[in-house]
């Protein structure tokens, strides 16, 4: 069955006409076209779908659109700010953290949620963060440098 | 060698702020208007006959378009090597393990594919399996392929030396066997493929690849049409490590079901079906014998190798071949006997990763060695180094190793790791060890493994280049673009390039044996060369000097020994184009890696690649007596690539290597039941997590090989081959018990204690 979905994704609301049992993840890919978020396993257990909403990481594969309606969502695509990037994105390319770039997405949302809320993390602390992100290229090295680099020289 | 302006910089990766901001498209990030979606049906058999398929069902399901079983589709064989093609792309008369494919639908939506599928009947006639490999070569076990009797569908049989006689002349002999694990290559992109057929019938495929040419050939071969109808494009790829060089059931299906239907129609694994259906590394038996001297002279070693197939050969022979050719390096080895055989069973299927047969060797080489040194009272650093091959040696098995820093990658790991200060000197539970190798840069004589390119520079001084090397997130793009930056003296910012489409860029074999650098490499340099030469040419007239005597850096052109005499680029291509010489300006390059001796592989001796990089890993390890958990503190990563033509891009290679290796060490398998994956989930298959990765330093030793372009030669690949061992080397040092097979679990570690 077919309903009228209301979902305010990367600060624009967009109303759309599609099944109710959707995930978010499909929701975003299929039918507003932000491929941005990926999908590694579509059972929670790579990372790889991560999106913000109000500001906290969720999978979006395990996510119900209908059930984040009226909150705020945020893809990979609505990090960047006019045109500039956020210092994480920067940091993950300058950093050489990102290889094939899959697990990118996912990692990069996972690290700003954690950051908003531990500004200065040890690596263990780091570690734990993004030990639901999945990689396989990088080894995680370059990564978890890229996220302590973040706060580094403020 | 002269200053260097681009190669050997840590550059950005040219595409990261794509896959950083979202941008960066894989295969199923694309979609047309009106594209079906399909889905595979698998067998539930570890093997079977089919006795007949009814689409009835399926097809009425609505949303369907079009449904198809292996007696739908030319009866085409495939496989990577041509040798041994055994494969269609859906089952025709039987399925020979769990999750083979059966048949395939399309529909307006994944759901009402899935759905179809689910309604397909299938009537199987079972037949007895086969499980273990040494079971499936006895007389009377069922046979998988009707044309390989005894299962074998390929072996390798080499000798050189004299291997008896010294072994009598040895003063200590000592055999083991060793055992490995399947390990699945788990690129966190499921495959996936995208097909259009435009009104001359010509398909175009977007495929998560590795071998866009490759790929091309087999899937032309399958559909039963000229190459010259098949355009095959690589998108981003989300990691391969090997696993992406084979045609699958789904670029198949995509292109078929176009023809079909005249819809693009798009195929994603899931992924399951990564883990059951695609590919994986070749668990190994191995039998290993080795003779020495009362010194620690290497004389002989015999092997007995049997690879665990599964039901199909994809890269069998070369597999076995490598697995061969590769114990005859890093180590000064005058008599080898080697015997290895392919075997199929009624498994997932092995094919090429990261090191390709390679690692299950190594590992016992190297633990085996370990062994020796320590009945022997040698240090196992100091055994290595006495036997280290060098550089310029000739080799016994007429390898030619034109540069060669292996003892150094021994030398550094050993530092890097404290060797002197911790071994066997740590607390009871920690230890130290490490372990050497030596890898390909790309095959040698083989002129389906040339590379081409071709390098245009634009009026505004803009280059353009195309390559057909495979970027599969390992930044080939990348370091090919600094090698044509390089040769031509302009930044990488002046590099706009093209790769991997068959329509449009040259020739290239795609990325698998770490040829990649070296090869491509090659070809992209080769062609810059040949453009500046033109736009010299014109130079020299104008400037009335010799074009020999110029040079290109930083945007000018000017004599080399007056740097001051010359020009910009941009005033040289004006004065080229002046001199009425015919635009666009362009270059091109073909690279076939020479053989100054050539192979034939299997048969003979001879050169193998056109250059070989050198490797040692060095591992700390602490190991939690109660638990039997193993956590690996450290990893010193010593590389000989040559020449770093992007370190940071190197260091990334060996940092992923490593830690893929590490999972092979202590967690991952690909545990069967009879025939049935147990564990095909990220849940509960093992990759390590940021949680487990150690303090990795890499640390490269640059040897500039005269072949490579600027001195580089492989990196990334042959990293994988050596941290199983080095980890297994040092939970010895750390609790005295001796692992021969993998994984190292918690499990075996508390029982070895208790036995102890
Ligand atoms: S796709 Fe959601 S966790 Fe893997
Ligand atoms: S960069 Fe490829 S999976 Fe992380």
């Amino acid at each position: 069955m077919k309903h009228i979905l209301k979902l305010h994704v990367n600060g624009e609301d967009f109303e759309i006409f599609t099944e109710m049992n959707k995930t978010l993840l499909e929701v975003l890919r299929e039918d507003l076209g932000f491929t941005g978020t990926k999908r590694g396993c579509d059972l929670g257990a790579c990372g790889a779908c991560t999106v913000l909403i109000d500001g906290k990481p969720y999978l979006s594969c395990l996510t119900l659109a209908i059930a984040v309606q009226g909150k705020k969502i945020v893809t990979i695509e609505g990090l960047a700010r006019e045109g500039k990037l956020h210092p994480l994105q920067k940091a993950f390319i300058e950093k050489g953290a990102i290889q094939c770039g899959f697990c990118t997405p996912g990692m990069i949302l996972t690290a700003k949620a954690f950051l908003d809320e531990h500004p200065y993390p040890s690596e263990e602390e780091t570690k734990r963060a993004i030990s639901g992100n999945i990689c396989r290229c990088t080894g995680y090295v370059k990564i978890v440098e890229a996220i302590l680099s973040v706060n580094e020289n403020q | 060698m002269d200053k260097l302006n681009v190669v050997g910089k840590r550059e950005v990766m040219l595409d990261a702020w794509e896959k950083a901001t979202g941008q960066a498209r894989f295969t199923d990030d694309l979609s047309f208007p009106g594209m079906l979606f399909g889905k595979i049906l698998r067998s539930p058999y570890a093997h079977a006959k089919i006795l007949q398929v009814d689409l009835t069902q399926a097809l009425n399901v609505p949303g369907v378009k079009d449904a198809i079983t292996g007696r739908d589709i030319p009866k085409k064989m495939y496989g990577i090597v041509p040798m041994a093609k055994d494969e269609y792309a859906l089952a025709i008369e039987k399925v020979r393990y769990i999750g083979d494919e059966v048949a395939a639908v399309v529909a307006t939506s994944v759901e009402a594919a899935e759905e179809a599928i689910l309604k397909i009947r299938v009537d199987y006639e079972e037949l007895p399996a086969v499980f273990d490999p040494f079971e499936a070569m006895r007389p009377g076990a069922p046979i998988l392929h009707s044309n390989v009797p005894n299962n074998v569908s390929a072996s390798i049989r080499k000798e050189f030396g004299n291997v008896a006689r010294a072994f009598s002349e040895s003063d200590v002999v000592y055999e083991d066997t060793f055992e490995t694990q399947p390990v699945n290559h788990s690129p966190l992109e499921p495959q996936a493929a995208l097909a259009i057929v435009d009104l001359s019938g010509k398909v175009t495929l977007w495929s998560s690849t590795q071998i866009p040419f490759f790929l091309r050939r087999n899937l032309a071969t399958t559909l039963d049409i000229p190459e010259s109808k098949v355009r095959v494009i690589k998108p981003k790829v989300g990691g391969g490590f090997g696993q992406k060089i084979d045609l699958y059931a789904k670029d198949f299906c995509a292109a078929f079901f176009a023809m079909r239907t005249g819809k693009p129609v798009k195929f994603v694994y899931e992924r399951e079906e990564v883990f059951t259906s695609t590919r994986q590394r070749h668990p190994m038996h191995i039998q290993l014998k080795t003779g020495m001297k009362k010194d620690g002279t290497l004389l002989a070693q015999q092997f007995k190798v049997v690879a665990d197939g599964g039901a199909y050969n994809s890269t069998a022979p070369l597999m076995i071949t490598l697995a061969c050719y590769f114990i005859m390096l890093p180590y000064r080895l005058e008599n080898l006997l080697f015997e290895g055989y392919h075997v199929y069973t009624n498994k997932p299927v092995g094919g090429a990763m990261r090191g390709h047969g390679i690692p299950q060797v190594r590992f016992a080489v190297e633990t085996q060695l370990d062994m020796i040194a320590e009945k022997m009272g040698i240090d196992p650093l100091e055994l290595r180094l006495k036997n280290a091959f060098l550089a310029g040696e000739p080799h016994p098995g007429k390898l030619l190793v034109q540069s060669c820093g292996f003892s150094d990658t021994l030398v550094k790991a050993a530092e890097g790791i404290e060797w002197k200060e911790k071994r066997g000197k740590l607390p009871f539970g920690r230890g130290v060890g490490l372990a050497g190798a030596s890898f390909p840069s790309g095959v040698s004589n083989m002129s389906h493994i040339s590379s081409g390119a071709i390098v245009k520079i634009e009026r505004d001084g803009a280059v353009t280049l195309l390559t057909g090397a495979a970027d599969i997130g390992q930044g080939a793009e990348t370091v090919i673009s600094q090698i044509v930056a390089e040769e031509l003296g302009v930044t990488l910012e002046d590099i706009r390039i093209t790769a991997a489409d068959t329509e449009i860029t040259p020739l290239d074999p795609g990325t698998f044996g770490s040829g990649v650098t070296l090869r491509a490499g090659n070809a992209a340099k080769m062609a810059a060369l040949a453009a500046k030469e033109k736009l010299f040419e014109a130079v020299a007239e104008k400037m009335e000097v010799h074009s020999k005597d110029l040079e290109a850096k930083n945007r000018r052109i000017y004599m080399k020994d007056q740097p001051e005499k010359g020009m910009s680029l941009i005033e040289a291509i004006k004065i080229y184009q002046y001199s009425d010489r015919p635009m666009p300006i362009i270059g091109r390059g073909s690279y076939l890696p020479p053989a100054k001796e050539p192979t034939t592989l299997l048969k003979e001796d001879g050169n193998f690649s056109p250059a070989y990089s050198f490797m040692t890993q060095a591992a700390e390890v602490e190991v939690d007596t109660q638990t039997g958990k193993i956590k690996v503190l450290k990893m010193v990563a010593s590389h000989d690539c040559g020449r770093a033509i992007n370190p940071m891009l190197v260091e990334g290679q060996l940092e992923g290597s490593v830690v893929g290796g590490m999972g092979q060490a202590l967690y991952e398998d690909v545990i069967t039941d009879k025939g049935e994956v147990v564990n095909p989930s990220f849940l509960d298959y093992g990759i390590p997590t940021a949680m487990e990765v150690p303090s990795i330093v890499s640390i490269e030793v640059e040897t500039n090989d005269p072949e490579g372009p600027f001195g580089a030669k492989e990196s990334g690949e042959g990293t994988q081959l050596a941290p199983a061992p080095a980890i297994v080397n040092a939970i010895y040092d750390a609790i005295g018990v001796r692992f021969k097979t993998l994984p190292v679990t918690p499990e075996k570690v508390l029982e070895a204690l208790w036995k102890k």
